[in-house]
């Protein structure tokens, strides 16, 4: 019996290689430091989506291993070299910051390996440093705030003060918003980004108040966005100074701003080219089915978490598992032919989402949870600037 | 040049340098008396804002919350000296940062565990959640008058302990030569103990004090332990008075900084190259200052008398 059991286990180790044909993906996110709100949230879309998709993308079993970036672009590099060269992935997705993709690209696609980025935007990514290997399915940084700028127009905003953290991303965004926004800018600050970026905005809030500007502009994802519209609410400059924000209200500062009864957020608006409250089958099943396994309306980072996954599916079906066949998986992703969660959209010749910006507001939903909703859109199948400078046809 | 602006940065500057006061007071304590480094005086910092934060939602009141987690955060630096501050006292600077450091790991690890990585907000009760109008045109929130309050109060109590009580006057014999005070019949060990505990607390009330303007979170001691070595060291170490003074110093630099360098660059560079620079500068600024006072007077600004 003892003999028939070792042997039965001897021939299923030597069958698993040969079964386990399998796709690789490796997805960096932050994991550790107060970054891993955003992770743990990007890593519970994208388990979300292989349940979804029954662990499988055609034939092949998917094998997904995560790395752990820890908010740095030194420590991401590394991690995103260990999955290239140790564990020999096909496609390296996720990539929160700016500075960890720009610091880890090289890796990746000096390897011939796929790159998808499932947040981080920067624009040299879109423009000169764009590659055939490289698929986005977020955003270029400056387009959600191109889309607030126009907003301010609309709402007929003169003047405006700036805010966002001294890092690739933030320069984007307000470059972003200088680029649409008509009005007057009447001044700006940068303040220190990291893992010891600086928190407390006394002095730059003290700052605007006192420049008469008609409107704040503020960027800070993260944890830095709840601790910013605290001290804006404790400013008490709701009624002087109204708040228009990209990417730093979001899902999983609010409930944080709600268990705390921060009621200034309410009626704040945003930009950003997903929402909860988006009407398409995937979006529907995909929001409900986030909010049953972990209690809380998923990001617009969870959002693309789960849409990167989604791609990659369509890319590994399309060539019917034959992983060798880089064009193939290529052209498929270019398609963009898969449900995503924000509706249909296309790429661009730099492999960026040509898609719809929609204006964000935070109102309590039906069970009284602070979530957000639509209230128009802004752009439609919205091209990022820098596409011109990408030499991809 | 608008002077409420100024007048109202001036507070900021002297609010962020009181909170830098009660991290720093409790790390110069510490290493002033017990000759111990301890890079683990930041989680500590954390440790106190977490459990201020969780009983701020039990107990539903942000002050009750705060005179429940003092006593708390004490234990836990008592804790910390028993198990393993006290066996590397004998033992030199590098083992104390090599054994701190991973008391580093080991709280950031646990406060993930048990709290969860996403941290706290912190609600403040209303008559605190204002703005007061100190004089006309001078608005700031009512909560960092607080901390103000609470800084001076800190500081005025341990001048008042240290020079004044005979507790004050063991500390500083054991500062000046631990080894008569022990000869003397001291109780040596229950005194170091007590030091430990009474740094951690003013470290932990500093954390309970930030968390509803920032949150608690759990790289919060990372990012304000450097500022506070920073502190000790351009006040000099072991020094209360030089903790005080440094801490405000460093306070106003940063904010005054932060606030006005844009402006002050203006006058001589391009706006754009103003803008780029500006921000890094103001960050360097106060590093900038500790290598010059290193470099000029390197006991630093008010080193204890005796050492």
């Amino acid at each position: 019996m003892k003999r028939l059991l070792s042997a039965a286990i001897a021939a299923t180790m030597f069958t698993l290689p040969a079964m386990a044909a399998e796709v690789k993906i490796g997805f960096v996110t932050t994991l550790t430091t107060g970054g891993a709100v955003i992770g743990n949230d990007q890593k519970n879309a994208v388990d979300l989506a292989l349940k979804h998709i029954g662990g499988k993308m055609g034939d092949l079993d998917v094998n997904l291993i995560y790395g752990d970036d820890g908010f740095k672009p030194e420590t991401g590099k590394q991690v995103t070299d260990k999955l290239v060269k140790q564990d020999d992935v096909t496609f390296v997705a996720g990539y929160i910051w700016s500075h960890v993709l720009l610091a880890s690209r090289k890796s990746v696609l000096d390897a011939g390996k796929f790159m998808i980025s499932a947040n981080a935007g920067p624009s040299p990514i879109a423009g000169k440093l764009c590659h055939e290997n490289f698929f986005s399915t977020s955003w270029q940084n400056d387009q959600t705030p191109m889309a607030m700028g126009e907003v301010l127009n609309q709402k007929g905003v003169k003047s405006l003060y700036i805010m966002a953290p001294n890092y690739a991303a933030g320069k984007n965004m307000v470059t972003g918003v200088e680029r649409t926004f008509k009005g007057k800018v009447l001044g700006k600050d940068l303040t220190k980004w990291g893992a010891d970026a600086q928190l407390d905005f006394s002095a730059e809030l003290a700052k605007a108040k006192a420049s008469g500007a008609e409107g704040l502009f503020v960027f800070y994802p993260g944890k830095a966005g709840g601790a910013f519209i605290k001290q804006y609410h404790q400013a008490g400059l709701k009624d002087i100074l109204p708040l228009y924000s990209v990417f730093t209200v979001d899902a999983l500062s609010l409930p944080k701003l709600q268990a705390a009864n921060f009621e200034s957020v309410i009626g704040s608006q945003t930009t950003q080219q997903w929402d909860p409250s988006l009407d398409n089958p995937q979006n529907k099943k995909f929001v409900a089915d986030f909010k049953a396994a972990y209690g809380t309306y998923p990001s617009f980072y969870a959002a693309q978490a789960y849409d990167s996954i989604m791609l990659i599916k369509s890319a590994v079906e399309a060539v019917k598992g034959d992983l060798t066949d880089m064009d193939g998986m290529r052209a498929a992703m270019k398609a963009a032919n898969y449900p995503s969660v924000r509706g249909k959209y296309s790429y661009g010749n730099n492999h960026m989402p040509v898609q719809n910006f929609y204006l964000r507001e935070v109102v309590k939903d039906s069970d009284g949870t602070w979530t957000t909703k639509v209230v128009k859109t802004v752009f439609e199948n919205h091209q990022d600037t820098y596409a011109s400078e990408c030499s991809l046809k | 040049m608008d002077y409420t602006l100024l007048i109202v940065q001036t507070l900021n500057g002297v609010q962020l340098g009181l909170l830098l006061f009660l991290v720093a007071s409790g790390l110069t304590l510490v290493f002033g008396i017990l000759d111990f480094v301890n890079l683990a005086h930041g989680s500590i910092y954390m440790v106190g804002a977490f459990i201020c934060a969780s009983l701020t939602f039990v107990v539903g009141n942000f002050l009750l919350a705060i005179l429940i987690a003092l006593p708390l955060t004490a234990a836990v630096g008592y804790g910390i000296e028993r198990l393993l501050a006290r066996h590397l006292y004998a033992r030199d600077h590098l083992d104390h940062v090599l054994g701190t450091f991973g008391l580093i790991l080991v709280i950031d690890t646990s406060v993930h565990l048990i709290w969860g990585p996403e941290g706290f907000a912190v609600p403040l009760p209303a008559w605190l959640d204002g703005q007061v109008e100190i004089f006309t045109g001078v608005v700031i929130p009512t909560y960092r008058l607080l901390i103000i309050g609470v800084g001076l109060a800190v500081a005025g109590g341990l001048y008042w302990l240290v020079n004044f009580t005979r507790l004050g006057m063991l500390i500083r014999a054991g500062a000046s030569n631990r080894v008569m005070v022990s000869a003397l019949g001291i109780d040596i060990q229950w005194l170091f103990a007590l030091v430990f505990a009474l740094g951690a607390m003013l470290a932990g009330l500093a954390g309970m004090l930030i968390s509803p303007i920032t949150e608690a979170s759990i790289s919060m001691g990372g990012e304000i332990i450097i500022t506070a070595f920073v502190v000790i060291i351009i006040g000099g170490i072991g020094s209360m008075k030089g903790a005080f003074f440094a801490a405000l110093i460093i306070g106003l630099i940063d904010t005054l900084g932060r606030s006005f360098l844009d402006d002050i660059f203006k006058l001589f560079m391009s706006s754009d190259a103003a803008e780029t620079s500006a921000p890094a500068i103001s960050s360097m600024l106060i590093y900038i200052l500790m290598a010059v006072i290193l470099a000029v007077r390197p006991q630093g600004l008010f080193p204890p008398k005796v050492r």
